[in-house]
């Protein structure tokens, strides 16, 4: 007869002794929660310096847009519930917003992008208040539609510029305003998510995922939480659509592409969903291999497209689940 | 008159499109979003077969719908069966494979306009005055002809009364001893020959483009969502209605709102009633 084993894991003592406020006690215990997040401010403080040419210096831009929704997205479809496909449409309202008031009313970056991400958040959880109430797949569907319902208005009716879009928009002072800036803006939103979700806020927020009728049962609106939560990422999004269309000084269409609904989610998969940092790490490994497969043409959303099946079959967990695990606790193999 | 003919011509083909996409979420609930990446790759495998071993058009249809039921089968057998159940997961692993087929294609050269297939009788004909080609008199044959032979495979076959069953209960019919995954294995199967036919039948009359895939899963969705997703009267029907409706709008509004009107109807559908017009699915299942 084969000897029958499993794995067994288990906490390590350090994780357990850090969890409560004696963490502070030692300096071992603090490295211990200090060290994973302050790699990460560090590194993302120093990746401007440290890379050389202009063109992958644009990259990171790009990177930390397109981080800002992918952390809208794992907020929403991890901790709220709601699947959205539809980051294009956010980044296309906060782009077209941000060139509207820069072109025509003559606001600088620093005013519309604010304006933007307040205003597209309203005018998004607006469009997209009737189908809250959906689920699932339904939900799903429908937020895919948006940003092609939108672009084909736009080019059908011509306004806004039509097929061209707007162009002329402002750009930044100069590139460490725009970088700096960017990733800041990337760093508040991650930990101040990562926050949010512990509150009172982010239980209720849960309890809409779990379990609605029970949020229900306790006299609390679900709409009203689910508007709050689509607000929330929303406006992550449609900041990010500012920040585009003040870095390409443009705003069109094209905005309105699939790539921005795809992307986030793919990063989402392979960093790790319902981690928060996971999101925001897989778009500093996607975003930049997709650069670098330029030369390739369409094979690379092929690659793309074949590593997302991968991931979203054989590791669904993603790197950052499975990096948090490693981190935290032990394996061993025990008899059954 | 021109609006009912090209009313139903261009209703028949929205149906010929989405009754696979409807036959394969009826059965086994799996939103198959690479439906219109398999309805262009038919296309080009015709092309291909055609143009390389030169055989006989009524020849080359048939091994091309082989070959797609056969790809589409290999999807879900190697791929899909792992997430089966994760609605999410399958939507983005099915989509991230239709992406990587179509561009695919794209980069292996097949784009442009010099992929044709040719029509299968040439000439037209006049019906109250106005000219019809014999191609989509014979895509409403065809589509009509589709819907009855599924209606009996249904109803009259083992096999068909096992995917019906499947359909309406997957665990009774479990209990039964209906193997689910064998049949929505074949379920993805027949989708994908579905898809293929309809490749065969509409792309004669116009060029062979990548970009048609993304259009035809829009479509396909549309009306599935408009009819109720998972039932197949009801796709049916509600390729009628966004079919009159694309050629109504197309006559006295403007040709750009063609792709507007299904994308509308999509949101208007499932914000108003997400079961669709024909959906038996419970209300309690798709919103709170």
């Amino acid at each position: 007869m084969i000897e029958e084993r499993r794995k067994e894991r288990l906490d390590r003592g350090i994780k357990v002794t850090t969890e409560g406020i004696y963490a502070i006690s030692s300096w071992q215990e603090m490295g211990y929660l200090l060290l994973p997040r302050l790699v990460l401010i560090c590194g993302i403080l120093v990746l401007p310096l440290v890379i050389p040419s202009l063109y992958w210096q644009r990259v990171i831009s790009i990177v930390c847009i397109y981080s800002l929704l992918a952390l809208g997205f794992d907020f929403l479809a991890h901790f709220v519930g709601l699947v959205s496909l539809g980051g294009a449409f956010f980044i296309g309202t906060g782009g077209y917003i941000a060139a509207i008031l820069n072109t025509s009313f003559g606001l600088p970056p620093i005013l519309t992008i604010p304006i933007a991400t307040i205003a597209g958040g309203a005018i998004c959880t607006l469009l997209l208040y009737p189908c809250l109430p959906l689920r699932g797949v339904y939900f799903a569907i429908v937020t895919l539609m948006y940003p092609l319902v939108m672009a084909r208005i736009i080019e059908a009716l011509d306004v806004l510029g039509g097929t061209d879009g707007i162009i002329g928009v402002a750009s930044f002072p100069n590139r460490w305003i725009e970088q700096y800036g960017l990733l800041l803006i990337v760093m508040v939103s991650l930990f101040g998510l990562r926050r949010l979700v512990n509150e009172d806020i982010g239980l209720v927020f849960r309890g809409v995922k779990d379990n609605d009728q029970a949020v229900k049962a306790s006299a609390l609106s679900i709409n009203f939480y689910k508007s709050i939560a689509v607000f929330i990422a929303s406006s992550l999004g449609c900041l990010a659509g500012a920040y585009l269309a003040h870095i390409y000084m443009w705003s069109g269409i094209s905005q309105f592409a699939l790539d921005f609904s795809i992307i986030p989610i793919a990063a989402t998969v392979i960093g790790g969903g319902g981690t928060l940092v996971g999101p925001v790490l897989g778009c500093f490994i996607l975003v930049p291999i997709s650069e670098l497969l330029r030369a390739f043409g369409t094979l690379r959303i092929v690659f793309y497209s074949l590593i997302l099946v991968a991931f979203i079959v054989f590791r669904s967990e993603g790197i950052m689940v499975y990096a948090q695990r490693k981190y935290h606790q032990f394996e061993r193999w025990v008899k059954v | 008159m021109d609006i009912l003919i090209y009313g139903i011509i261009n209703s028949i083909s929205l149906a010929l499109i989405a009754i696979g996409f409807a036959l394969v979420y009826g059965i086994s609930r799996l939103a198959n979003f690479a439906h219109g990446a398999l309805y262009v790759v038919n296309g080009f495998i015709v092309w291909s077969i055609l143009n390389i071993l030169h055989i006989n058009y009524l020849l080359s249809i048939i091994l091309s719908l082989i070959i797609i039921g056969l790809i589409g089968a290999a999807i879900y057998q190697f791929i899909l069966i792992r997430v089966r159940g994760m609605a999410i997961s399958e939507i983005i692993a099915s989509y991230a494979i239709g992406l990587a087929m179509l561009e695919g294609f794209r980069w292996g050269g097949f784009k442009g306009m010099t992929y044709t297939l040719p029509v299968f009788i040439r000439g037209s004909i006049e019906i109250a005055g106005i000219p019809v080609d014999f191609q989509r008199i014979l895509l409403v044959l065809i589509g009509g002809l589709v819907v009855l032979l599924l209606w009996l495979f249904t109803h009259y076959n083992r096999i068909g009364l096992a995917l019906r069953g499947m359909a309406q209960d997957e665990r009774a019919a479990m209990m039964l001893g209906i193997d689910s995954d064998k049949m929505a294995l074949i379920a993805m199967g027949l989708g994908s020959i579905l898809a293929g036919l309809a490749a065969v039948v509409i792309l004669p009359m116009g060029n062979i483009v990548v970009e048609a895939g993304y259009d035809k899963l829009i479509m396909a969705i549309a009306v599935c969502i408009v009819g109720g997703l998972g039932s197949w009267v009801g796709a049916v029907i509600a390729a009628f209605l966004i079919g009159f409706a694309q050629i109504i709008t197309v006559k006295y509004i403007a040709s750009h709102f063609h792709m507007v009107i299904a994308l509308l109807a999509i949101i208007i559908t499932l914000v108003l009633r997400p079961s669709g017009l024909f959906g038996r699915q419970k209300e309690l299942e798709e919103r709170v």
